[in-house]
């Protein structure tokens, strides 16, 4: 105990001397989690749209004017040449071409059913089927209003229609920032709380001072534990002052309790940190640290389901984010945010978290060898 | 009494165990004694300290220090050891104080406990006490490194390569410091690449190539050497030196400082020598006879 004691104090005197150590604690999360939010938005805005008006007559103009105030689309581009609007998506000019043919408000009116044709830029895949979504729903729209105008008395209507009407549950609004911001507190905890981790008994190595440890009488878990310990707080101090951004910036009260979010925080951080010692223990030098635990990270969150759904991956990446352990924390940060849950709610994924913890950290117990 | 008894010890490296760093090492170093082990870089000597310190495993042999195995009792040989290791290992971002208040505190002892054991040497750091250890000076640091290396009384003292790297007059005081320790009862084991250091010690074993050629007193190693030798100088030292070689008398010559230093091969050499310096007059040649240094032993039994 009294050893452990030493090397804390030691490990923190280190820390508190290192400027870039606490810029990184204090200046990484307010800019991460006060711009980011911003940008990270699943909402396709501002698509720039081409029309080929071939038409020209009072319905297409309408739905022309029902397109552009929606708020999504921009109209970039107004013609009657199908080949000019192209020309305007291979300049980068346009992102979707909406084609109104020949006789659009005739044939609307006479045979009850007209076409429209929509061509999209697929280089952008999640810009060009959301934009496409949004425009079909618009259109749709738009034929319903010309139906109920031209319904002249009560009548049956001839054909079937399903309505869905949907209600969000948890996040009515459907605000995004209430289930990212929560996410990205995850992923930055991840990002310093592993950086930290890695480059630190690698640093010892590269200046040599593990030399000197090592012909001490200091056993593995004492020097292991009082590397982990001050990171472990450090990322819980993280953690409180994201909590506190959330706050303050987007009005973010979890529904649930702080004491899920920060049990599980400790947990979660213990075996994260574990990772990062194990990586700091392999590696030879901080350059081979930092690339190994950059790696490591980019999975971690490419798989972490915090811009794409885990669901919609296939069955060999879902079971990759099995192991993933940023995967179980940005579920239950929104879990317990957003939905309110308590620790019995995420029981299961404390004990996985819990096993994450013990092995890693067992695992950096090991690998450390103070002889060659 | 031996406090480190070393007997067969084979290190290799590589994977297939082709570079032997360690080729069959067995000495004795007697306790309260000043060992050194001389070498020339890519000897063995870091090796061989760190096998000792319990860093290293070799790949053979049995090494005890004090009574204690290496390989088994290593935990007893760490709370008894103090290793002061070829590069600057101290935290750089502690101060001089914080770094030896570290070292003494995880070997369960204080400062104030171990004082006079380090006074000599500390008193001279201590003005700057609260400085970064990385700031420090060379002869600073290295003066830093061996009281965290003794903080904690130990009773072998490992310093690889002390005074590489340190100025003359440092080098001095470091050796001045090292007797004063030995007085203390301390046995020092001490690598140096450097040959004038091994006067310094009570018995040295000269190593290259992972071998120890010869282990005795400074003395008993300068009195092995049996051959006649002589110092040459002239105008033309380049020539001299070729002319020399030539020569049927000649055991070995090589340059030494301003002269060429010949060995002979028995003592007729000497006034064959003589002859030679006769006719080569115009050269303005001088000779005179030496004492050989430990050097000039360590060259010899390379070449053996």
């Amino acid at each position: 105990m009294r050893t452990i004691k030493f090397i804390l104090q030691k490990e923190f005197r280190q820390i508190f001397r290192d400027a870039s150590i606490l810029r990184m604690i204090l200046i990484m999360p307010i800019i991460q989690l006060v711009v980011l939010p911003w940008a990270a938005d699943y909402e396709i805005k501002n698509i720039k749209l081409a029309v080929v008006d071939q038409d020209r007559s009072e319905y297409s103009r309408q739905l022309i004017n029902k397109i552009t105030a929606s708020g999504y689309f921009n109209l970039a581009h107004y013609s009657s040449s199908y080949n000019e609007a192209l020309h305007q998506i291979e300049s980068d000019k346009a992102d979707l071409i909406l084609q109104i043919p020949i006789q659009f408000e005739k044939e609307l009116v006479k045979e009850n059913e007209a076409t429209l044709f929509m061509a999209m830029n697929a280089i952008n895949g999640v810009k060009a089927s959301l934009g496409g979504t949004y425009l079909r729903t618009i259109i749709q729209n738009y034929n319903k209003n010309v139906r109920t105008e031209w319904i002249q008395f009560p009548r049956f209507n001839p054909e079937t229609q399903i309505e869905i009407v949907s209600s969000s549950w948890y996040n009515p609004l459907m605000n995004y920032k209430y289930f990212m911001v929560p996410g990205i507190l995850v992923i930055l905890l991840t990002l310093i709380g592993m950086n930290l981790a890695s480059i630190n008994i690698v640093k010892e190595k590269e200046i040599g001072t593990i030399e000197q440890i090592n012909v001490t009488p200091i056993k593995k878990y004492h020097f292991i534990i009082g590397k982990l310990i001050p990171f472990w707080v450090m990322g819980l101090v993280v953690l409180t002052i994201g909590i506190i951004i959330s706050r303050v910036f987007y009005g973010i009260i979890p529904l649930g309790s702080f004491v899920t979010i920060y049990v599980f925080a400790a947990v979660y951080l213990l075996a994260l940190l574990g990772l990062g010692l194990l990586i700091s223990t392999y590696s030879v030098n901080q350059q081979q640290a930092m690339l190994l635990s950059f790696f490591i990270m980019m999975i971690f969150i490419l798989l972490g389901g915090l811009y794409t759904s885990i669901d919609s991956m296939p069955e060999w990446a879902k079971w990759i984010t099995r192991f993933n352990p940023v995967t179980y924390f940005i579920e239950v940060m929104r879990m317990v945010v957003l939905k309110g849950s308590s620790l019995i709610d995420i029981k299961y994924h404390l004990l996985k978290m819990v096993a994450f913890a013990v092995v890693f950290n067992s695992w950096a117990i090991f690998s450390y060898k103070k002889r060659s | 009494m031996q406090a480190i008894i070393i007997e067969n010890i084979i290190k290799t490296y590589g994977k297939s165990k082709d570079v032997m760093a360690l080729n069959n090492i067995s000495f004795n170093v007697q306790k309260g004694e000043l060992f050194g082990i001389i070498g020339p870089d890519g000897a063995g000597k870091t090796s061989l300290f760190r096998i000792l310190t319990t860093l290293l495993l070799a790949d053979s042999g049995k090494a005890t220090v004090d009574g204690f195995d290496v390989v088994k009792a290593y935990k007893q040989i760490r709370k008894i050891v103090g290793y002061m290791s070829g590069r600057f290992s101290l935290y750089p971002d502690l101060s001089v104080e914080e770094n030896l208040n570290f070292f003494a505190t995880i070997f369960n002892t204080s400062i104030k406990e171990n004082y006079d054991l380090i006074k000599d040497i500390y008193v001279q750091i201590e003005p700057f006490k609260n400085r970064k250890a990385g700031q420090l000076s060379g002869g600073m640091k290295q003066k830093l490194a061996l009281s965290c290396a003794l903080i904690h009384r130990p009773s072998v003292l490992f310093l690889d390569e002390p005074t590489t790297g340190v100025d003359a007059v440092s080098r001095k005081e470091f050796w001045e410091m090292l007797k004063g320790l030995k007085q203390q009862g301390i046995t020092i084991l001490v690598s140096t690449p450097y040959m004038d250091e091994a006067d310094l010690c009570d018995k040295v074993a000269l190593m290259q190539n992972g071998k120890i050629l010869s282990i005795d007193t400074p003395g008993g190693i300068i009195n092995n050497f049996s051959n006649p030798l002589w110092a040459v100088k002239s105008s033309q030292m380049f020539h001299l030196l070729n002319d020399i070689t030539k020569q049927d008398f000649v055991k070995d010559v090589y340059p030494f400082g301003e002269f060429h230093h010949v060995v002979m091969k028995d003592k007729s050499g000497e006034t064959l020598l003589k002859n030679f310096v006769q006719m080569h007059q115009e050269d303005k040649m001088q000779i005179k006879e030496l004492k050989p240094n430990i050097e000039d032993c360590f060259i010899a039994l390379m070449k053996n």
